[in-house]
């Protein structure tokens, strides 16, 4: 293998891998607005790699540029951040509870009526 | 030697999709299962590339091109059911 | 160039270098992605809002940069965050005052927060001065919206002089 196929080796695992984390803070983490950061992190990351894989794979087979690539990992990076905050916007006016923790019921009140924090 | 991990990385995405499918079935709130469901379709775009890869073909590009956007506007379309279904206008 | 026919002449462009990247060149397609260019924007034009200029293209730049840097970052930094015991977490929820105004700047604050270290963003308060972020690990809020305040805010402001 020549150092060019080593480095899209080593993106597909990272991909695979970050894709798999995601999945992984899906199921063991303790409440819905915790689990909002494994989509729009890991998972858009996870994506990505591969995308930058099979592009650089793409050039070396001479099949020309990957613009698909490029649009699709555009897309998911420009539409993840909208999807998870209309996600919490739904989840905050259905009362999904937060995780017990630091006084920060107060401000999930707020946040839900749209009120400045004072 | 590329061909096999592009298998092995395709069954680690397709273990993520099982994962996920089990906050899809578990919930516990309906926003939990739109989450899970997000996260699938974007696991999905990622086992097609992979498999486009694979058996080298391009065609495989635009299905994924139409899940992303299939899945974007379905969650966005379901949060805002969400939404609207609770406000009382 | 007519603003009756060409709304959006940028977007007419990057449509139509879209169109041929995507499709073998011809002639063929050439026509049909200039009818496709210039017919698109002509619908969607009266759709769309005006929004804050970029005034500085070149700190742009530099903005999306240091994004996908800490995008890399921050991945690597959540997934350790991920593979940790739930009870060694520190979620909270904070509230950004807001410096900056207007639909586009405020957005890309916001879209950036969610891409960007442990942090996603929720909801703004009604009159837009604030804006409501979860966390997935705190342990000093203060540094926390300060951080984000110089490094997302600041350069944004700039960006579009608001």
């Amino acid at each position: 293998m020549t150092l060019y196929e080593w480095f899209i080796a080593a993106l597909l695992v990272i991909g695979g891998l970050f894709t798999l984390i995601g999945a992984l803070g899906m199921v063991k983490l303790p409440d819905l607005y915790t689990r909002l950061h494994a989509p729009t992190k890991a998972t858009t990351m996870g994506i990505g790699c591969i995308l930058l894989a099979s592009m650089l794979m793409r050039l070396d087979r001479n099949e020309g540029f990957g613009i698909q690539e490029l649009v699709i990992s555009l897309f998911l990076f420009i539409t993840a951040p909208v999807s998870a905050y209309m996600i919490a916007k739904a989840a905050m006016h259905l009362r999904v509870p937060l995780q017990p923790g630091s006084d920060p019921h107060r401000l999930l009140e707020k946040a839900r009526d749209q009120q400045p924090p004072q | 030697m590329l061909n096999t991990l592009l298998l092995w990385v395709a069954g680690v995405v397709g273990l993520a999709l099982v994962l996920n499918a089990w906050r899809l079935v578990r919930g516990p709130s309906v926003t939990d299962r739109v989450l899970a469901l997000d996260t699938m379709y974007i696991n999905v775009i990622a086992m097609i590339i992979l498999l486009g890869i694979y058996f080298d073909t391009s065609l495989y590009f635009e299905a994924a091109l139409l899940i992303a956007m299939l899945g974007f506007v379905s969650t966005a379309a379901v949060s805002k059911y969400l939404l609207r279904g609770d406000i009382i206008e | 160039m007519n603003k009756a026919l060409l709304p959006m002449p940028i977007h007419t462009a990057v449509l139509l270098l879209t169109w041929l990247l995507l499709n073998d060149f011809s002639i063929g397609h050439l026509l049909l992605g200039s009818l496709l260019a210039v017919l698109i924007p002509w619908l969607v034009a009266p759709l769309s809002d005006p929004q804050a200029p970029v005034r500085k293209p070149g700190k742009a730049l530099v903005y999306a940069l240091i994004v996908l840097w800490d995008i890399l970052r921050s991945n690597i930094e959540v997934a350790i965050l991920v593979m940790r015991p739930n009870r060694s977490l520190r979620p909270a929820l904070l509230a950004l005052p807001l410096d900056i105004q207007g639909d586009l700047p405020q957005a890309l604050l916001a879209s950036t927060i969610s891409l960007t270290p442990g942090t996603v963003s929720m909801d703004f308060s009604e009159d837009r001065r604030w804006l409501y972020i979860h966390a997935l690990h705190v342990t000093d809020e203060q540094a926390l919206l300060r951080s984000i305040k110089e490094r997302y805010e600041a350069p944004l402001k700039e960006i579009f002089a608001c």
